[in-house]
């Protein structure tokens, strides 16, 4: 049983909300067939018809919109089929100084015991069969659950914390500037979190840059997968608008109108690709781009909304979150990325915009954006994607 | 064939010769090469080293590649000796080590470091008390083996362990060499610094093995070059080596063989002749067994055993052509008439059930023709 984080306000846009959540479930599920997902008004019910339980514990922990979960186990309305079910569950975990307490709900009034009763029969034998225990009826350390319903009694003792947030794609589409530093993954996660579908736009300029870092941009979506399913990632061809620039512009430009064309070429493809917004890993004053001066002069391209989720987040914080989420050991491998091809060294940290638009005059922009967004390449990537050859036959 | 002789060296499991064949095959790029024929082979060796690291339980920054047991063993010891010699130059092992600990500590005599060899009981063990009590201040390594490759004897590695909870800074060895299978079940132990393996031991390839060194403790290098293995061992990488000794580990790790069982009926077995003499200790590795028929040279019997198809050694096979005395047996007590007479049977998880029941025929013959001799 799955219990509904936030959304369980959101009246009625509820139920495209639980619908999309258990979108999202059987996507995690997906190897599992036998699994069924049924998304009621209140809770999410799963049904693992034998499927592993711990995996999908574990897989559940990481999908957004969930507040809570509980394995549940079905038995026959007899106190002896409740309780040995209930002896089994405690059998598998460490009881020494425990306290617990019984919570019965009858909802179905026709059983025979009542309430009070079952507690306490149920009760008497658990501290018969483990005398480790105690009772404590204000917050036990294991609550035992036993919900008596019409056909059936569900009994539960566990229930463990889920990842908070929104469903993934309840938010509608942006477009995601990953880089492949520290920064854009951390954004992305945060997106996801707030219920945002993402698409992944990466500028890739071979030779200058090498297959390890679109590589390792790829690893770093795999990790995100994690969290609401598959992403689509979309390579951009991006050697020929930065060969240009470095040819035509001076140096101490080539880093403004470097991420004005992203910028043009990121809106062109989410209008292609039916996306809201678009969203970078730009964190303020953290490089010469990221000043505020430099962020309104590139931003001037386009009236598309740019989300910066960690616009206000310090560098620390943004490395704890990348730790947590298990991106920064990729993040930080030595690849040269977009970014850094053609670096200068003193990039105008407070560029000028009258210049700018000089120097562009220079450029075809029209026509190297769309040969841009005419070659990009698009394929989903999820936790399941390989990105090398399957050597495990060899080892 | 019965092959009783798995102490000196292992046949290859077929599955890792087919791997062997296929990545000599495919993967011709030198693993610190830049284009994708490199980065393919550098990748191949990245997962065989997270999957050796997976099987030994540790991390994948502590599994280091050398080219086998002796490499290893001198790696750690040299090694230790040269980057801790301003703390001191004591260094503290046993009598019954392998030669590739022995002579090491020779040549580190030699440079000035002052060597403890242990005495052991009869039994072979080492007294962790007498371990104690020749730590100084000066001492920078303690060097062991966990199965002393010619008798079997089990050394109290993990009494060790506890004690030197006491003195951090001491650097712990273990030669591992015999011992993966109390490496596999045991773990290793968390206070050990350095563990060598070697794979043709298990399986693998010759020519490979490992050196698991402990996250955080230094060691200088003796082979200087491109830098490979994080420095710690330089030499373009044996690709083909490495993902042979992974897989070989794994299938090692998978196989579930009764070899205690094994050693029990061996030993009641051996013990019902007249004049067998049970050289193993009985608390110890179960997968070597040293014994003699008194009055018959070891190397007579291993001949007479040869003859019916039945290979096992005398010593340890290293030294099994230098003619000296037996040091193992030697430091236990063992005179040298019945020392001269051992030989060493080792199993492995490739032998069965039938090839002990054959053995026990055929020695059963051998013996009956040299009793005859031993009678006139």
């Amino acid at each position: 049983m799955v219990r509904y984080g936030e959304l369980s306000t959101k009246g009625k846009n509820k139920k495209s909300f639980t619908q999309r959540l258990a979108q999202n479930v059987r996507h995690i599920l997906q190897d599992f067939e036998q699994i069924k997902v049924n998304p009621d008004y209140d809770f999410m019910y799963i049904t693992l018809n034998g499927a592993p339980e711990e995996v999908v514990l574990e897989r559940l922990k990481h999908v957004f919109g969930i507040q809570s979960y509980s394995p549940i186990y079905t038995v026959e309305k007899s106190l002896e089929a409740m309780f040995q079910q209930i002896y089994a569950l405690l059998s598998n975990m460490d009881l020494s100084d425990k306290t617990f307490k019984i919570s019965t709900k009858r909802a179905d009034h026709e059983f025979d015991m009542d309430t009070n009763t079952l507690n306490r029969e149920l009760g008497a034998m658990v501290l018969d069969a483990f005398p480790q225990l105690t009772v404590k009826v204000k917050q036990p350390d294991i609550n035992i659950k036993v919900e008596v319903r019409k056909h059936a009694v569900y009994i539960s003792t566990q229930t463990y914390i889920g990842a908070g947030g929104l469903p993934v794609g309840t938010g509608g589409r942006g477009m995601m500037m990953l880089s492949g530093g520290i920064d854009s993954p951390v954004a992305s996660y945060l997106a996801l979190k707030r219920g945002l579908e993402l698409e992944m736009v990466h500028f890739y300029s071979p030779p200058y840059t090498s297959p390890q870092s679109l590589r390792k941009t790829q690893e770093l979506t795999k990790k995100l997968a994690l969290y609401g399913g598959a992403i689509q990632f979309i390579e951009v061809p991006f050697t020929e608008i930065q060969e240009t620039i470095k040819e035509k512009c001076p140096e101490a430009y080539l880093m403004t109108i470097t991420r004005r064309f992203m910028l043009r070429v990121a809106d062109a493809i989410r209008q292609k690709r039916d996306g809201l917004v678009i969203l970078n890993g730009e964190s303020m004053g953290q490089v010469a781009s990221q000043t505020l001066h430099s962020m309104v002069v590139i931003n001037e391209v386009t009236n598309t909304p740019i989300l910066r989720p960690v616009v206000a987040m310090d560098k620390l914080d943004i490395i704890a979150l990348a730790e947590k989420i298990d991106t920064f050991e990729l993040s930080i491998q030595p690849f040269e990325d977009c970014c850094t091809v053609f670096a200068p060294p003193s990039p105008k940290t407070k560029p000028n915009l009258e210049k700018v638009r000089v120097y562009e005059e220079r450029l075809d922009v029209d026509a190297l954006v769309k040969r841009a967004v005419d070659g990009i390449k698009v394929y989903p990537i999820d936790v399941q994607t390989r990105f090398d050859e399957d050597v495990e036959d060899l080892l | 064939m019965i092959y009783f002789d798995n102490s000196a060296t292992t046949p290859m499991f077929k599955e890792v010769i087919d791997t062997m064949a296929t990545v000599q095959e495919n993967f011709i790029g030198n693993p610190s090469s830049l284009h994708h024929l490199g980065v393919k082979s550098d990748s191949l060796i990245d997962k065989a080293r997270q999957q050796i690291a997976d099987l030994l339980y540790c991390d994948k920054e502590e599994i280091f590649f050398t080219s086998g047991g002796t490499e290893s063993n001198n790696t750690a010891i040299i090694g230790t000796a040269f980057e801790k010699q301003s703390f001191g130059k004591h260094i503290i092992t046993t009598q019954i080590e392998h030669p590739s600990v022995l002579k090491t500590m020779h040549f580190l005599e030699k440079q000035g470091f002052d060597v403890t060899y242990l005495d052991v009981d009869t039994n072979g063990k080492i007294d962790v008390e007498m371990l104690g009590k020749a730590i100084r201040h000066d001492t920078i390594l303690v060097s062991m083996m966990w199965v002393n490759n010619e008798v079997g004897i089990l050394e109290p590695i993990q009494d060790v362990a506890v004690l030197l909870e006491k003195y951090p800074t001491i650097h712990f060895h273990v030669d591992a060499v015999q011992a993966l299978h109390y490496v596999l079940t045991q773990r290793i132990p968390s206070r050990v610094d350095l563990l060598s393996l070697s794979a043709h031991k298990f399986h693998g390839p010759r020519g490979i093995g490992i050196l698991y060194k402990r996250e955080g403790k230094r060691i200088e290098s003796l082979l200087h070059g491109g830098g490979q293995e994080k420095g710690v061992r330089s030499g373009t990488e044996n690709t083909a080596s490495i993902a042979g000794m992974a897989k070989a580990l794994r299938l090692y790790s998978q196989k579930q063989i009764p070899i205690q069982s094994y050693q029990s009926a061996l030993r009641a077995f051996l013990s019902s002749y007249h004049g067998v003499e049970i050289l193993s200790p009985l608390e110890q590795a179960p997968h070597i067994l040293t014994f003699a028929i008194k009055g018959i040279r070891g190397e007579v019997l291993l001949h007479a055993l040869e003859e019916q198809g039945i290979y096992l050694s005398t010593t340890s096979a290293c030294s099994s052509k230098t003619a000296k005395e037996h040091h193992t047996l030697g430091a236990m007590n063992v005179s040298g008439d019945i020392s001269r007479c051992a030989v060493r049977l080792s199993l492995s998880v490739e032998n069965t059930q039938e090839e002990i029941a054959q053995f026990q025929h055929v020695f059963d013959n051998v013996y009956q023709k040299f009793s005859k001799i031993l009678k006139s």
